[in-house]
């Protein structure tokens, strides 16, 4: 089973404590690959927030393709990010690392945010097209202020070979996840987090459900809903299809994923728009078991329980910094200081909203539709107001 | 030549009548009650051992003995029905099925082809029955607890509209709501169980069957809480059901005959309740592109009444419904006019044979915004009366039709939007909750029984050896397809309701063993493929299954 660390801090923190944290729960995974997220960033990456950022990786001698290609687009680099590789036994270099910052072409200066999200995705999903049919590289995503890494192989020495605690990378938002290679041949696409125009999910266990549901997003004519090496890719583009698509507020992804039963849902407040809303998207549902990390947009970061199984989960820390982790001795790593009395174990109604910056921690309970502010600190109440979930 | 003067010897016929003189105490109830008077008393001549001093003094003697003989005649053709043995007290009578019979050469009497009930006679292995729930979950994904579990075995019988045309809105506290101002109509959907009891008409069944299913229907509703729904078939509706909050468990019937249609639009203000749906049927798998026919002896003053019609004719549905030209028509004029009959409040539905075909009619059906379900009845569907070439010989299986129209759906992304309903063949060899499964992993939403029903709730005497399958003749030995009251006294209404409940809350508990297994229980499995197997790879390749062995 894969283990997952996420961190949502007030200040910019190094994804090294995340990727420790995966080290703590080893014993979970069996070490064959690492995934990495950072969002909202710090570091070099800090001034340049507005910028669509490239992370993946390019053998040396297709970089001058890529570079061409981007170009064509007419995106113009502002700014590189490579690790420095030390080599390591086990840990394969595929070539250049990189993350880059770029200027989105001149006639795409005045357009819509929206615009732009869809032109990123666009060259993302052709670059990945290409690298797939010769030219050899990877693209994990390409969006303003996010950095994605992935590499096979044991996420501490991972880190160590590519010394990802640089101090040029820092997030307020931070996701690992190590990887537990059951099902699927190891391959960097399989590996999670995964993410589209600024939605992110990662996923431990596995999706009964993934073909019916692979089969209805791919049905959806969305260009990146294509994929599909692993059976976890599908919960973000769930996550995607419902908040961005539908434009739906995000606990409705709670709803579609484990959807209520009809004598359920009598007591929420919605119930007749939400029996059409389960109808139309009941191809969505998942069966577990899956404990789902993710976050969207504006920088809320989530977690959320399949209704049977329930892969461990936890979330807990202190105003200003909130971990969540699939198992609590990864929260003890990345916050020690925190009071785990607060912790927040979510169950099958529940799905736990961090507030962007950690400001707030909330449980949004499906069975009344409405959200309660979580305290976890003793002195200080975190609070988030329903409204606002 | 005439048939009759054809010397046939007993070897010819499909069943040999086992009789037992030792046992037979000659109280002629075995001849009595056999349907196609098979078997008759007879006299014969015996050479017997007896002595009857006080010491043994043995003579042989001939006498005049009562026999029960095998009638050779291919108009009174042992059936193998075996009610004989069932009425015998001391089980001195039984047939034995014959596997040397010639009877398929001279079964077609008088230039007429051989007609009959039942079902396709195939007693091999079904497809279904070879189809295997492959993805068991193990270790990485543990598999759930059947009995303990929270399951959730419904499907959804309506038209849903895609997730973009929902009329839903987001209000000012981020709540989803109904957009009525959209004015955009919403499909009725109902939420039943996965298994529905295909269409038997009235006047097919006896009424102690038709009411036996339809208590067993309501009773599992009603106390049960398990939405099982029932379709009229062809013929109508008792006029107080048609009026009684239960028909809401029904779905009605409209085929090429409008049998009992008169008396269900003439009930139209006064229904207390919706019905399920409604079924518009254009073919059937028994006889797929035939009509049907209820014969004159069945039709009685009750059946009569309940279609429209006159006492004692033969009621023929033609093939086809006679005013259609063409699919759109067809979809135009009927489905839109029975949804307007109902208040747009109804599904309605077509039912299909399998067929070749079914893709075109079903993409056909994908661009009709009321066509609220496709129905296809494959080849191993069962009738009351059909030539026996098309029950053997004609027809679609019903597992590539299905996923055909299924990954076609999917293709045009309508999966969820037009339910399949999947018949033919369910539960042949009484693996009902299995291949009900298998089907909708291959993407049905629902299957329809008739043939299983009429096995496990009423005993049906046939089998895929043409045994009994006397359904067409009005002389159904178990008493479910006929209107004789002689022999429908031999069937209990609340027996069969009895058994109607038994069998749906077994299939239900098999059903959710089977999806427990695999992991799943919140909505059916519809389309989940990559949890089937097959020991065939041309099977496998074809229903883009996986290969097992």
């Amino acid at each position: 089973m894969c283990r997952l660390a996420a961190l949502s801090c007030e200040t910019y923190a190094s994804p090294i404590e995340p990727i420790l944290a995966l080290e703590t729960m080893k014993e979970g995974h069996d070490g064959s690959g690492l995934g990495l997220l950072l969002k909202d960033l710090g570091g070099d990456f800090e001034p340049l927030k507005g910028m669509p950022i490239l992370s993946g990786v390019c053998p040396e001698q297709q970089l001058s393709e890529l570079d061409r290609l981007l170009a064509q687009y007419g995106f113009t680099l502002v700014h590189e990010w490579t690790p420095r590789y030390r080599p390591t036994a086990g840990i394969q270099q595929r070539g250049r690392y990189f993350a880059r910052a770029y200027k989105y072409p001149a006639e795409y200066k005045d357009k819509s945010v929206k615009e732009k999200e869809d032109l990123l995705l666009q060259v993302r999903l052709r670059l990945r097209e290409l690298g797939e049919n010769g030219f050899g590289w990877y693209v994990h995503s390409f969006y303003p202020d996010v950095i994605m890494f992935k590499e096979v192989g044991d996420p501490e020495q991972v880190a160590e070979a590519f010394g990802l605690d640089d101090s040029r990378l820092r997030a307020r938002v931070l996701f690992a996840q190590g990887r537990q290679n059951t099902n699927y041949a190891i391959d960097l696409y399989a590996c999670h987090p995964f993410f589209i125009q600024g939605f992110a999910t990662m996923t431990n266990g596995e999706n009964t459900a993934f073909v019916p549901i692979r089969e209805f997003l791919m049905s959806r004519g969305v260009p990146g809903y294509t994929g599909y090496r692993s059976d976890s890719e599908v919960f973000t583009h769930i996550l995607h299809y419902v908040v961005r698509r539908l434009g739906l507020p995000l606990p409705y992804y709670k709803d579609v994923i484990t959807p209520l039963s009809a004598e359920e849902r009598i007591r929420r407040p919605d119930a007749e728009a939400l029996a059409l809303l389960q109808m139309t998207l009941r191809r969505l549902c998942v069966d577990g078991p899956n404990c789902v990390i993710g976050v969207v947009p504006d920088g809320t970061v989530f977690m959320v329980q399949d209704t049977k199984k329930l892969r461990p989960g936890v979330v807990g820390g202190r105003r200003g910094k909130v971990g969540l982790a699939s198992e609590v001795c990864g929260l003890d790593r990345m916050i020690p200081d925190r009071d785990p009395a607060h912790d927040l174990y979510p169950m099958r109604y529940q799905m736990v909203l961090v507030q962007p910056g950690a400001t707030g921690v909330a449980v949004w309970d499906q069975r009344h539709g409405t959200a309660v502010a979580a305290t976890l600190e003793t002195e200080t109440e975190l609070l988030m107001a329903e409204s606002g979930v | 030549m005439s048939m009759e003067r054809i010397q046939l010897t007993p070897k010819d016929l499909p069943y040999l009548v086992r009789w037992h003189e030792e046992r037979c105490t000659g109280c002629g109830r075995c001849t009595a009650v056999c349907p196609n008077r098979a078997i008759t008393a007879a006299v014969r001549a015996v050479r017997v051992v007896e002595s009857d001093g006080p010491s043994p003094t043995p003579m042989v003697r001939r006498k005049v003995r009562i026999a029960v003989t095998q009638v050779i005649d291919p108009a009174r053709y042992c059936c193998g029905c075996g009610i004989c043995a069932q009425v015998c007290p001391n089980a001195a009578i039984e047939p034995e099925f014959n596997p040397q019979h010639k009877f398929q050469f001279f079964a077609n009497r008088h230039g007429e082809p051989y007609k009959r009930g039942g079902r396709r006679n195939d007693p091999g292995p079904s497809l279904l029955d070879r189809i295997k729930f492959v993805r068991i979950s193990m270790l990485t994904d543990p598999a759930l607890d059947s009995s303990r579990h929270q399951f959730r075995v419904r499907t959804l019988l309506g038209r849903i509209l895609p997730p973009e045309e929902m009329p839903l809105a987001v209000d000012g506290n981020g709540r989803l709501v109904v957009d009525r101002s959209s004015g955009r109509f919403v499909p009725p959907v109902r939420e039943i169980f996965p298994i529905m009891i295909g269409s038997m008409s009235v006047g097919a069944l006896s009424p102690p069957m038709w009411e036996g299913l339809a208590m067993g229907v309501a009773y599992l509703n009603e106390v049960l809480g398990m939405p099982v729904v029932m379709c009229s078939g062809e013929g109508g509706v008792p006029p107080r059901l048609l009026r009684s909050r239960y028909l809401k468990y029904f779905v009605l019937q409209i085929a090429s005959g409008y049998f009992g249609w008169d008396e269900i639009v003439r009930a139209l203000p006064e229904m207390e309740t919706d019905p399920a749906a409604v079924e518009i049927k254009y073919g059937q798998g028994a006889k797929p592109g035939d009509g049907g026919l209820l014969m004159a002896s069945k039709v009685v003053r009750l059946i009569a009444k309940i279609r429209g019609v006159p006492e004692l004719v033969d009621l023929a549905s033609p093939p086809t419904h006679q005013t259609m030209y063409s699919i759109e028509e067809s979809v135009a004029k009927m489905i839109q006019a029975m949804s307007m009959a109902f208040g747009f409040r109804v599904p309605v539905y077509p039912k299909i044979s399998g067929t070749t075909t079914a893709r075109a009619v079903l993409n056909n059906l994908v661009r009709n915004p009321y066509a609220a379900a496709l129905s296809i009845d494959g080849e191993d569907g069962g009738t009351g009366a059909a030539y026996n070439v098309s029950l053997d010989k004609m027809g679609h299986p019903i597992a590539s039709c299905i996923r055909d129209c299924y990954l076609d759906l999917v293709a045009q992304g309508k999966q969820n939007e037009l339910p399949l309903i999947a018949a033919g063949g369910v539960g042949k060899r009484g693996h009902l909750a299995a291949n009900a499964a298998a089907l909708i992993m291959l993407g049905a939403s629902a299957v329809s029984v008739g043939k299983y029903i009429m096995q496990a709730a009423a005993g049906c005497l046939g089998d895929e050896l043409n045994r009994c399958n006397l359904c067409n003749t009005g002389r159904c030995p178990r008493g479910i397809t006929t209107q004789d009251p002689r022999l429908y006294r031999r069937l209990d209404a609340d027996t069969v309701a009895e058994r109607v409940v038994e069998i749906f809350k077994a299939a239900d508990a098999e059903l959710k063993k089977i999806f427990a297994s695999m992991g799943r229980s919140t909505e059916l499995p519809i389309g989940m493929s990559d949890g089937l197997g097959i020991d065939d790879p041309a099977a496998a390749k074809r229903l883009k299954i996986a290969y097992v062995c």
